[in-house]
């Protein structure tokens, strides 16, 4: 079989733009670029077409929506707010929802996307952390990550400020006031901000350029760096047959991948315009105006700054003046849950690599990932800080838990104020048992095989259950696992002096966090030996040719 | 890229050797590149082609979809020009119309691509070999050489004088950007956070009396003896501000009826005739509007972090995060029988600030509001 000439006119073009840009030995290179599969690495796609869609139809607003918050009566064809007295961006985004044809579907479509966007991003920094795919090489990529979920929050946040409905304005008043509790600087940045007092004239058209202009410029630089590493540095792959640090198995950019990433963006962008069709988001002419007099019951912001608005109601009312009347006011009870939840979670999101790569000495170049019960110490603290996050969002709606519930409103707080330090604490520990049960299995079935279903009778008498060996892949599979390392001479077991490194106070912390965090639990091969004796017990060997070969 | 009948690296380019299920080199040949011909792939280790029966199958079941998609297509193009908008119900039936053709479009398109990929396309298990992302030894040294032989011919290392001007040259172009910045504030700074201690209600109206509490939304003045009923609350606004958000924003109002023995000792009485008491609306943990009032328990509600009020005992704190009470504002009833204030508030209302300080204590010692 021939795979024939190329055509005509694709040679005809290729040979010019070869001829100009060397692009041969790119394609010749990259074209059949092998990519690893598995359904979690779809996740991080699924942020990236959001954002490809956030692009479009965000652009699509642009043309209509007018960012001034320049007071205008409305006339629009929205009868109940005919005559009612609001800003022109207000009044234009009632414009594209009512007397823009698709106006209302890109709208709605545009925050749909902005929610995928954002938990596209969480679920896909989730998958990175708990498989260890964000050590060496990819700390970088890592780190790019956690600037773009941040941005996102950021871009999130001015966006939702831009219809100006009584809703939006309850937010933007939130930011204000936690922007002016900020000590020192606060009255500064928020005079600057808004332009001098709340909400001043000028908030909504600064908000606008930042929303469209800086932060998705910034987004799109970050993504196409995010990218292009991923591209040079290749991605990691889930440990199985034949996998190994040394190479990548999966289907070629060209046309396999090519053709599935194609059809992932369509599903994306199906399921956002599916989405908003159906589902209606943010009803801003059903919130009114904005006016800071006002507020809509039961507002919620969305899904991504709960855990903010979480931290916020939990909070007791702590206030201290440093100076007395001179001034020096901390409001802790806003500087506090504004402040210290995200740092912690941002900033232990991006040191963590760093952190365990100095734990547990490991300078490797790691490909193949790890499956999450055997690092138990990540898991159980990835799990704990999802607790943390977890509490304070769902203390975000406490109104709405205490209604659902049947208890008290002021119960929740109280519950959720004990609930945000215990409860880390029980998902660790949980966490971490669970993840040594799994393990225990897999080295049974390492050990043992799995049953087969098949009932023997023994000569002496006796029934058992035959075990065969698994499944070759899924054997493999298991057979990935690696003990997480340790500091040479961290061991509890190592004799004579520690190296220099693990002298000194801080050595020793480091030597002990190393012998706890890393070492082999519960090692494979256990299930070995250990005196049954039956010869149904399927002998399963080490499999040879499973085993990386080289490392 | 004419000779590559061999399997070497390419000197500093990271070519993968061989990728197993590519065209073997030979065939590579360039012909995407115009070159004449190419030898088939024939059966290349880790593409197991579909069976024909499969592909066929394949092949139909994603041009139906493709179909779909143009159709789909078509009735998005039919419905943007079928159906107008201008009201509630037309908006939502275009909506309805424009989603569910363009959301079939794309689901079909999106289908009919994955069929072809499972259905029709191989299956892949390709290998690729991975290279550490390090350069070599020799490699950084030579970098590392170049980089230092650069400098020096730069003459950067060797004449202080040039590198020293020119990070002074750079310092004040660096702030150009910065001080560019500084017009988004306002323009007078003397006073700014003075602003935030001063609302209208303590400054006299254009005629020389004192402002009225007006129903926010009607902007109708209150007559002391028509709001009567006990437990009766109002929003109120400055007279003449109606519609400055900055002054709402700092100024509005909630006004509530009390039997007189149900005041307790935090509520200033002088402040509350014929048990008329004003509070500042303006939550003073981060300024939502406490908009919420429970009768039975006297309690203003914040519904933005749940600060709870007690507006008998002088709005102070009795639950939730806000710190501080909510101010009460002085007001009297004027010749006319309206509400009226009779100064400023005591402390500045709203969130706190750095430049805050302990107002309460300050206006206790003037003798003001405890
Ligand atoms: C990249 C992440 C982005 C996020 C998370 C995001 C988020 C949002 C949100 C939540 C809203 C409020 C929507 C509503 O009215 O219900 C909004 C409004 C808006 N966005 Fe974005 N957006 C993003 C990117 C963009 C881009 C790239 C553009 C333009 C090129 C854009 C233009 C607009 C405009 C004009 C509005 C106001 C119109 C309206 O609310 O109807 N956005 N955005
Ligand atoms: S703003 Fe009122 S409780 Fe937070």
């Amino acid at each position: 079989m021939s795979t024939g000439t190329v055509p005509k006119p694709i040679a005809g073009t290729s040979s010019f733009l070869d001829d100009r840009l060397g692009a041969g030995n790119f394609m010749r290179r990259n074209l059949r670029k092998v990519f690893p599969d598995h359904w979690s690495f779809l996740l991080g796609e699924i942020a990236l077409y959001s954002f490809i869609v956030l692009l479009l139809t965000g652009t699509f607003l642009t043309f209509f929506f007018k960012p001034s918050m320049e007071h205008v009566i409305y006339e629009g064809s929205y009868a109940p707010l005919q005559g009612i007295g609001m800003s022109a961006a207000y009044a234009s985004t009632l414009e594209i929802s009512f007397d823009v044809r698709g106006g209302l579907l890109m709208r709605q479509m545009h925050h749909w996307a902005a929610l995928l966007f954002v938990a596209g991003m969480m679920v896909h920094m989730l998958r990175v952390f708990f498989t260890g795919a964000y050590r060496k090489p990819r700390e970088l990529n890592w780190l790019i990550g956690v600037g773009l979920l941040t941005l996102a929050l950021l871009e999130g946040l001015t966006g939702y400020s831009l219809p100006d409905d009584l809703l939006s304005g309850a937010g933007l008043r939130i930011t204000e006031g936690v922007a002016i509790s900020l000590p020192l600087v606060g009255t500064w940045i928020t005079f600057f901000l808004f332009g001098g007092e709340y909400p001043g004239e000028d908030v909504i058209s600064r908000f606008y350029s930042l929303h469209i202009l800086l932060i998705p410029g910034i987004l799109l630089g970050l993504i196409s760096a995010h990218m292009i590493l991923m591209w040079v540095q290749k991605h990691t792959q889930m440990p199985g047959k034949g996998r190994t640090n040394k190479n990548v198995v999966g289907a070629p950019f060209y046309p396999a991948f090519m053709a599935k990433a194609g059809a992932y963006f369509m599903f994306t962008f199906g399921v956002i315009a599916l989405l908003g069709t159906f589902a209606q988001i943010n009803p801003i002419w059903l919130f009114g105006p904005y006016t800071p007099a006002d507020i809509s019951a039961g507002s919620q912001p969305d899904f991504y700054m709960g855990f903010l608005e979480g931290a916020l109601r939990l909070m007791p009312s702590w206030e201290v003046n440093l100076f007395g009347q001179g001034g020096g006011t901390l409001p802790l009870s806003v500087l506090i849950p504004a402040l210290v939840p995200m740092g912690i979670i941002m900033t232990g999101l991006a040191v963590y690599p760093f952190a365990e790569r100095w734990i547990t000495g490991d300078n490797r170049e790691h490909h193949v990932v790890d499956r999450p019960r055997n690092n138990p110490h990540r898991t159980a603290i990835g799990i704990s800080a999802m607790t943390f996050y977890g509490v304070l969002w769902l203390l975000g709606a406490n109104d709405e838990l205490s209604w659902v519930l049947h208890v008290s409103l002021n119960w929740t707080t109280y519950v959720g104020r004990v609930l945000v330090f215990v409860a880390p604490v029980i998902a660790y520990v949980v966490t971490y048992r669970i993840c040594l049960g799994l393990q225990r299995k897999d080295a049974a079935i390492i050990g043992h095989g799995v049953e087969s279903g098949v009932i023997k009778r023994l000569p002496h008498g006796e029934y058992i259950e035959v075990h065969v060996p698994p499944a070759q892949d899924i054997e493999a599979h298991m057979r990935g696992k690696e003990a997480v390392p340790t500091l040479p001479g961290a061991g509890n077991g190592s004799d004579g002096v520690p190296p220099k490194a693990l002298r000194g106070p801080i050595g020793r912390l480091r030597a002990k966090m190393s012998a706890a965090y890393g070492g082999e639990k519960i090692p494979l091969d256990d299930g070995h030996g250990d005196g049954h004796g039956h010869d149904d017990h399927a002998a399963v060997g080490a499999g040879g040719d499973d085993k990386p070969a080289v490392h | 890229m004419t000779d590559n009948n061999h399997d070497i690296e390419q000197p500093g380019e990271r070519v993968p050797k061989r990728v197993i299920g590519t065209p073997s080199h030979a065939a590579t040949g360039t012909p995407l590149l115009g070159a004449e011909e190419r030898t088939g792939p024939a059966e290349v280790p880790g593409v197991d082609l579909q069976d024909e029966a499969t592909a066929k199958k394949g092949e139909r079941i994603a041009a139906f979809c493709f179909l779909l998609t143009f159709l789909a297509g078509i009735a998005f193009i039919v419905s943007y020009v079928a159906f107008q908008v201008g009201d509630l119900d037309s908006a939502a039936t275009s909506n309805l119309a424009l989603g569910s053709s363009l959301t079939v479009a794309l689901l079909a398109l999106a289908s009919g691509i994955v069929v072809w990929v499972r259905m029709v396309m191989p299956k892949y298990k390709l290998v690729q070999e991975r290279h550490e992302m390090a350069s070599d030894g020799e490699t950084r040294a030579y970098v590392g050489e170049t980089f230092l032989q650069g400098a020096a011919e730069s003459g950067i290392t060797k004449r202080p004088l040039l590198r020293r001007t020119l990070l002074a040259a750079a310092a004040p172009l660096g702030l150009a950007p910065l001080v560019l910045l500084k017009d988004l504030g306002p323009h007078e700074y003397a006073d700014f956070p003075k602003k935030l201690r001063h609302t209208v209600w303590g400054e006299k109206t254009k005629e020389g009396k004192q402002r009225r509490l007006v129903v926010e939304g009607t902007g109708a003045p209150i007559r002391a003896a028509d709001f009567n009923s006990p437990g009766g609350i109002l929003s109120v606004v400055p007279e003449g501000y109606e519609h400055d958000l900055n002054e709402l924003a700092k100024s509005t109002l909630i006004l509530i009826k009390f039997r007189p023995e149900e005041l307790k000792s935090g509520t200033n009485r002088n402040w509350a005739p014929d048990g008329i008491v004003a509070y500042s609306k303006i939550c003073t943990h981060v300024g939502c509007p406490a908009a919420l009032y429970e009768q039975t328990t006297h309690h203003i509600l914040c519904p933005c972090h749940q600060s709870t009020f007690d507006a008998a005992d002088g709005a102070k704190v009795v639950f939730g995060p806000a710190a501080r009470p909510l101010p009460q504002l002085p007001i009297a009833v004027d010749g006319e029988g309206y509400l009226v204030a009779t100064a400023d508030f005591p402390v500045p209302p709203g969130p706190s600030f750095w430049e805050r300080g302990d107002a309460e204590a300050e206006a206790r010692e003037k003798g003001g509001q405890s």
